[in-house]
């Protein structure tokens, strides 16, 4: 096999890159971002990340195939976060009233009739008949 | 090879994704967590692993261009580096033992949230010890292409094991450019606590 070479100042430069990324992680994480601080951090791994896989791991340089599989990990990586996160943090839309999140409760949102609800100044908060 | 690495983005991503959403439940407990953690060493062995990286790219570099010599060099080279992070890897946890921060029946926290807590360094211990792990490994390939290249096998024809350990040992470098983020800098500004 007979890949591409590169200079090796390429790899040096790449490693001067990663390394002033981590110096910026580190000072990302000690500046006050509310809930930027976690996002901040990833892109900044993602970053990193990136310039490894297509400088050292030569990647830039690979065939269609190679960079074909390696979207493809990302891909399926991507589609196991995203469903996973939009169910996680998509649960508390939906609260009703009652302060449930359970299937009839959502329902009774959408149509209160047909799940038989009343308003809430009604509603009793235990249902169970006594 | 790239089809196995594939995998590992899928097993490394499944606990990457369990971690963040415990972190999503509990932020309070990951930043009392992640305080413990000392990260110094995290940032040594970071600076120390990217580094081994670059060594590595070197390596498949001399390979290619058939400087035998320096291709045991550089391999050399990189395995010391990852012995380095092995050694202060073993430190800190030695460390958590002595504190008593290993999840099990003796963990032991003190201050509030310790349940939650506990789970922040059930995934540290599960996340550092399967990439750790990874590095025992790569360490042991690299010891295997180390004494080809010492026995001249490889030529800028075939170098493919040269080529292959890089892409391994990059990757478990990868992996750990999320680990130092996630477990060491969490919430260092305090804007929860």
């Amino acid at each position: 096999m007979s890949g591409h070479i590169s200079p090796k100042s390429t790899y040096l430069t790449i490693f001067g890159a990663l390394m002033v990324c981590t110096i910026l992680t580190v000072i990302a994480a000690f500046i006050n971002l509310g809930d930027l601080n976690f996002p901040v951090a990833l892109t900044i791994a993602v970053f990193k990340a990136t310039l490894v896989v297509l400088f050292f791991m030569h990647v830039k340089y690979g065939s269609k195939l190679t960079k074909l599989i390696v979207g493809t990990a990302f891909f399926f990586l991507g589609i196991l976060l995203t469903l996973t996160m939009s169910d996680y943090l998509s649960r508390g839309w939906f609260t009703s009233p009652r302060g449930s999140t359970a299937a009839g409760a959502i329902t009774s949102l959408t149509s209160p009739i047909a799940a038989g609800a009343r308003p809430l100044e009604e509603t009793p908060r235990n249902n169970s008949p006594k | 090879m790239w089809l196995f690495l594939v995998t590992e983005v899928m097993f490394f991503g499944g606990l990457i994704l369990a971690y963040t959403l415990y972190r999503i439940w509990y932020p309070t407990a990951w930043a009392l967590g992640s305080e413990e953690l000392n990260i110094y060493l995290g940032g040594f062995n970071t600076i120390v692993l990217i580094g081994s990286s670059l060594t590595m790219a070197l390596a498949v570099r001399s390979a290619q261009t058939g400087a035998q010599r320096a291709t045991v060099g550089w391999l050399l080279f990189t395995m010391a580096l990852g012995l380095t992070f092995l050694v202060v890897k073993f430190f800190e946890y030695r460390e958590k033992f002595q504190t008593g921060h290993v999840p099990g029946p003796n963990f032991r926290f003190e201050g509030p949230e310790s349940p939650h807590v506990q789970i922040f360094f059930s995934l540290y211990f599960a996340l550092t010890g399967v990439h750790a792990l990874h590095m025992v490994i790569g360490v042991g390939l690299m010891t295997v292409i180390t004494i080809m290249a010492y026995r001249k096998r490889f030529s800028p024809e075939w170098y493919t094991p040269v080529e292959l350990g890089g892409l391994y040992w990059h990757f478990v470098d990868i992996v750990w450019i999320f680990l130092f983020p996630l477990l060491y800098l969490v919430d260092r500004s305090h804007h929860i606590l």
